[in-house]
């Protein structure tokens, strides 16, 4: 049934449970994603939130753009919370102070507070297997507090704690792939996504927040202020990640993988590249390098989800 | 909220800080950061809804006779509409003079 779903952009809800009025840089993919998300969730929902760019711009007190409760975490602890704040509901619930409901209980971190920060946190989350959903907004680095590198920042970005220069080629490890740390916890709902794929995404964060059991989503968005790009080509470089296969898009449900969109023409990494200041200094044997390391990781990704040669 | 936020002081705030109201943010009005408005032709317009889809800020509203169009009180003017627009119907227009 999946292939006849029709996608059309005034088909969506219209409610808005994160309401304008949030103070996110101009074309700020991240709270384009968390509107996203919050479509797809609805009001029966409860979020606990890391410290990061969207905590800030979402809650100065005593405003908040929230439509849903929301409760501020720090920087550790959102999938801890989360944890209590089920099994709490679930008690009373079975207690009968509570009327049963189906409610979406959601923790949201940036990729500082879930891959460098909350990791052990999310991890024992993870493994408990509370009826959860984890959303990571990937925007490469810590760019609330003026763009300092995280484990999630790709090779070769030039950040404020990682700078380019003579000696130094900015960040120079690699990635963190939150979304096989994730699978490998054996998860019933894995799924990477974008926000430049808004049906996608709302699609995935669906089926996440149906499966019974713990759900990971890792939503990449672009940051024009710290990945240095003109705002109105927020979504355009999402696209183009995809479609160069530096951040594939797959789900994975009950140990399954599955492809969500295979690009028609492989696009060179370079057209990601060239157009983004953090990744100006970067020489042609640099981007060699990076194609390289991107086509192996395309190949094993095709490879698990039985699209490989 | 009664009052606006400037004018609140400390001891007003709930304990905890808890704000008991909902979308309260919808007060803070985020046009004032704008130096680009868009401009809808409305006459081009498609009526698709991917501009109102991509706005971060969830600024765009629909017209009475069907067309989209930007509501200013919230657009920070980040052009991701004019850009995304598949018929290219909106531009970028200068807020000086």
């Amino acid at each position: 049934m999946d292939k006849f779903s029709v996608f059309s952009a005034r088909l969506v809800d219209k409610t808005e449970n994160f309401t304008s009025g949030h103070r996110a840089c101009q074309g700020c993919a991240e709270a384009l994603a968390v509107r996203h998300v919050m479509k797809a969730l609805g009001r029966d929902t409860i979020v606990a939130m890391a410290t990061g760019c969207m905590e800030i711009i979402s809650s100065p007190l005593p405003l908040t753009s929230w439509k849903v409760p929301w409760i501020h975490n720090a920087f550790e602890n959102p999938s801890a919370v989360i944890s209590g704040v089920e099994s709490g509901m679930k008690a009373m619930m079975r207690k009968g102070k509570l009327p049963y409901k189906k409610i979406n209980y959601v923790a949201m971190g940036g990729d500082g507070a879930t891959a460098d920060i909350g990791m052990g946190q999310l991890s024992g989350a993870l493994e408990r297997g509370h009826d959860f959903l984890y959303v990571c907004y990937d925007n490469e680095a810590y760019m609330n507090t003026g763009i300092q590198r995280s484990s999630s920042t790709p090779y070769g970005a030039s950040t404020t704690t990682s700078p380019a220069g003579k000696v130094s080629i900015g960040q120079h490890t690699q990635k963190k792939n939150m979304a096989q740390i994730a699978v490998a916890h054996n998860v019933p709902y894995v799924a990477t996504a974008c926000s430049s794929y808004p049906f996608d995404l709302m699609d995935k964060v669906k089926r996440g927040a149906d499966t019974p059991g713990a759900a990971y989503i890792n939503c990449l968005s672009v940051c024009p202020t710290g990945w240095r790009i003109p705002t109105e080509d927020a979504i355009k470089y999402g696209r183009l990640a995809v479609d160069c296969c530096i951040y594939p898009l797959y789900e994975v449900i009950g140990g399954q993988y599955k492809l969500s969109y295979k690009p028609y023409k492989k696009v060179p990494v370079t057209e990601y590249i060239k157009g983004q200041g953090r990744f100006r200094h970067l020489t042609d044997s640099d981007i060699a390098f990076i194609q390289g390391q991107v086509d192996r990781e395309w190949e094993k990704i095709l490879k698990l989800c039985g699209e490989g040669k | 909220m009664a009052k606006p936020m400037e004018k609140i002081t400390w001891q007003e705030i709930e304990t905890g800080s808890v704000v008991t109201e909902i979308g309260n943010a919808r007060q803070y009005e985020t046009g004032s950061w704008r130096s680009e408005r868009p401009v809808v032709d409305a006459g081009l317009c498609i009526k698709c809804g991917v501009c109102w889809l991509f706005c971060p800020d969830s600024s765009v509203k629909q017209a009475p006779d069907g067309h989209f169009e930007a509501d200013l009180v919230y657009c920070k003017g980040c052009g991701i509409c004019a850009k995304e627009c598949p018929v290219g119907c909106i531009t970028m227009v200068s807020e000086e003079g």
